[in-house]
């Protein structure tokens, strides 16, 4: 065995494990009312359920292409949706499956984009990596990691002009952190004062590789955070509590015109990177160890521990799995798009005419 | 009526826009207080001030991504990038952001926004501030191009820019912001997708855009004193591309010639020779001559630049020679 692989450069399942925190026991006592735990509840199982099936329609060849799931990340995409007001905006990245759920975009349009048919949230022209509903605020899921920060601010800038109070949120990984275009967004958000919430969903790797090899700071988004005069928050991103009042207090800042903020939330990928990746690249130790840390399991606990009946959780469980399973139906029966829209919607006329 | 420059057309045609639309803004680098390193933007601070008018770091991501993220929420934009050759450093917003998500989105937005930027060689400045990359723009479905040559032209598509729902890039060029124009004094607007016949004639056609335009119209004077009838047009826009124009004028003429800045390979003439080949190919009298910038970065050296970007001279001497010897 090399050296290189001893210190676990190149065979990265033999580097020390990056563990989780333990589940801060004063989460218990945040400031959330019961129902609002209780819709995030459900939002995390819609999360959960909703990809569990995406990957076994995968399995079946019934989704085609790639896709990114956020199986084990759903708290993030849950506390801040739940934080937003039903104008604010949402950028994702092609891992929008969450994103996209969590703002209210229905469960059947969705996987049917997924299946590509013609019933899909897209008409099937967009797929896996760039959901968007416009009507729900998700202003799309933006596949070459950087450009939808600077598109964050953009509608941020717009909200600050139109003077709505509106807050654009933008998501991204950690892997984004090292291009340009993160330090360009953050430089403008911070001398623009602009109403933006940058959520870097810090799950260890960029795809394949441990971010920590590639990074100059220890903490991927907050260690660059004073650099554009924003404070580093750190957050445990599979406590979807956490995460809620974390966004809550961005988001009012923003709106109180105070200027953007940037989260880390950690967490981790329960899968690879995407469809073709099975994450071999993990210590065994440490997928074991963040398994434990699941967000869902976690977040039941809590409500136990806080007097919710078993019986009211096991009940949303089901009924979420009925909704998946319609949503499912919906899907399968949709038809493929028709040849006609291959041509259209290139332009705002709705055509493609590219001469007279 | 009044005289302007180019350059003066460019601020007139921004604030002749700004005064319809209360809702458009503008940003970019040196935009506002400096009035634009090519002074195209002069006075638009003071009138429309500083939230309409707005400076950025040198940052053409941010800069592009804040005017489609702004267009995409309702406030129409324009962007200035401020050399042509700098989309280079923010292609993922032109090509892939821009230009694709109504599609990918099935139409669920729209992005009113023109991406100005500073066009072509002409001007010493090297290989990396001087190239015409209209060519860039025109192979990425979802980007509408423009490149005028006069100042009538500037105000006019500048104004069926800002008007189009679509995105737009809008090239202006450095080498023609000292021409001058009288132009009238009310409301200029042009249309996308409208060629010009600048100099009509029965001999041959020339396609010419931005600075190759006045160029190719000397060169056609001097074939008219060799007895050769040379029709030019200003073919102004890329996209939408005025197709009727260029297939009417060959139909009459039987010969074509584009005149190109852009380097030989994929530049835009090759698109306009390819249409003629296979829409009008009975009607051609003789080869399609494409008459380019060699395939070479442009050099610095006024005298070398001048040897790579097609001259009177040249245009005049090929199209002599070609006509002369079929």
């Amino acid at each position: 065995m090399s050296t290189e692989a001893e210190a676990g450069l190149y065979d990265y399942s033999l580097r020390p494990p990056r563990l989780p925190p333990p589940v801060n026991p004063d989460n218990d006592r945040l400031d959330i009312d019961l129902d609002t735990r209780l819709e995030m509840f459900e939002t995390q199982q819609v999360l959960r359920q909703f990809e569990d099936r995406v990957y076994d329609l995968f399995m079946q060849n019934l989704v085609k292409g790639t896709s990114h799931l956020s199986l084990g990340m759903e708290a993030i995409a849950t506390g801040v949706g739940k934080a937003m007001r039903s104008d604010d905006y949402t950028f994702a990245t092609y891992r929008g499956h969450a994103h996209t759920l969590a703002r209210g975009a229905p469960l059947g349009p969705v996987m049917a984009e997924l299946l590509g048919r013609g019933t899909g949230v897209l008409g099937g022209k967009g797929g896996s990596m760039h959901l968007t509903s416009a009507e729900h605020g998700m202003m799309g899921s933006y596949a070459i990691i950087g450009a939808h920060l600077c598109v964050a601010n953009g509608a941020a800038w717009s909200a600050q002009m139109r003077g709505t109070d509106q807050v654009a949120v933008a998501f991204f990984g950690d892997g984004t952190t090292n291009i340009g275009a993160f330090h360009e967004a953050l430089n403008l958000a911070s001398i623009w004062n602009l109403p933006v919430v940058f959520v870097c969903e810090n799950n260890l790797y960029m795809e394949y590789t441990p971010i920590d090899l590639v990074t100059a700071t220890a903490h991927p988004a907050a260690g660059r955070a004073p650099a554009y005069d924003l404070d580093p928050v750190v957050i445990d991103g599979n406590d979807a509590d956490e995460v809620l009042v974390t966004a809550r207090l961005a988001l009012a800042k923003a709106r109180r015109g105070e200027g953007p903020s940037l989260i880390e939330a950690v967490t981790y990928r329960h899968g690879g990177h995407s469809r073709a990746d099975p994450g071999k690249y993990r210590p065994a130790e440490e997928v074991e160890a963040w398994l434990a840390h699941d967000p869902l399991p976690t977040y039941h606990q809590r409500l136990l521990r806080l007097g919710v009946a078993e019986s009211l959780l096991s009940g949303i469980v089901h009924t979420v799995a009925d909704r998946v399973e319609e949503a499912t139906a919906y899907a399968k029966a949709g038809e493929g798009p028709s040849e006609q829209v291959l041509m259209t919607d290139v332009w705002a006329d709705g055509g493609s005419s590219w001469r007279n | 009526m009044a005289e302007l420059s180019y350059r003066e057309a460019v601020a007139r045609g921004i604030a002749q826009e700004m005064r319809r639309d209360p809702s458009l803004v503008m940003l970019g680098e040196d935009i506002a207080g400096a009035g634009g390193v090519f002074k195209t933007t002069v006075g638009l601070l003071d009138e429309f001030g500083p939230t309409r008018i707005r400076d950025t770091p040198i940052s053409e991501q941010a800069i592009l991504g804040a005017a489609m993220g702004a267009a995409m929420t309702g406030v129409p934009v324009i962007a200035e990038i401020m050399f042509s050759d700098f989309l280079a450093v923010c292609f993922d917003m032109v090509a892939n952001e821009i230009a694709k998500t109504r599609y990918m989105t099935g139409g669920q937005f729209t992005i009113p926004v023109v991406i100005r930027t500073a066009n072509g060689g002409g001007v010493r400045f090297g290989a990396q501030h001087s190239q015409s990359v209209e060519n860039w723009c025109m192979m990425i479905p979802g980007l509408k191009v423009v490149a005028p040559s006069t100042p009538e032209d500037v105000v006019g598509l500048m104004a069926a820019a800002v008007r189009d729902p679509d995105p737009v890039v809008f090239f202006e060029h450095k080498s023609l912001m000292a021409t001058k124009a009288d132009l009238p004094d009310t409301e200029i607007v042009g249309r996308l997708g409208e060629a010009r016949i600048v100099r009509s004639g029965s001999d041959c056609t020339i396609a010419a855009l931005a600075f190759m335009v006045p160029r190719a119209v000397e060169a056609a004077d001097r074939l008219a004193a060799e007895g050769v009838s040379a029709e030019v047009i200003d073919l102004r826009t890329l996209v939408p591309l005025d197709t009727r124009a260029i297939l009417g004028s060959v139909a009459k003429t039987g010969r074509l010639f584009t005149v190109e800045e852009n380097p030989r390979l994929c530049g835009w003439g090759a698109e306009v020779a390819s249409i003629v080949a296979e829409e009008a190919f009975w009607d051609l009298d003789g080869p399609v001559v494409r008459i380019t910038t060699p395939h070479i970065p442009l050099p610095a050296a006024e005298t070398l630049e001048d040897l790579a970007i097609p001259s009177v001279d040249r245009i005049y001497e090929t199209i002599k020679k070609t006509i002369d010897y079929p």
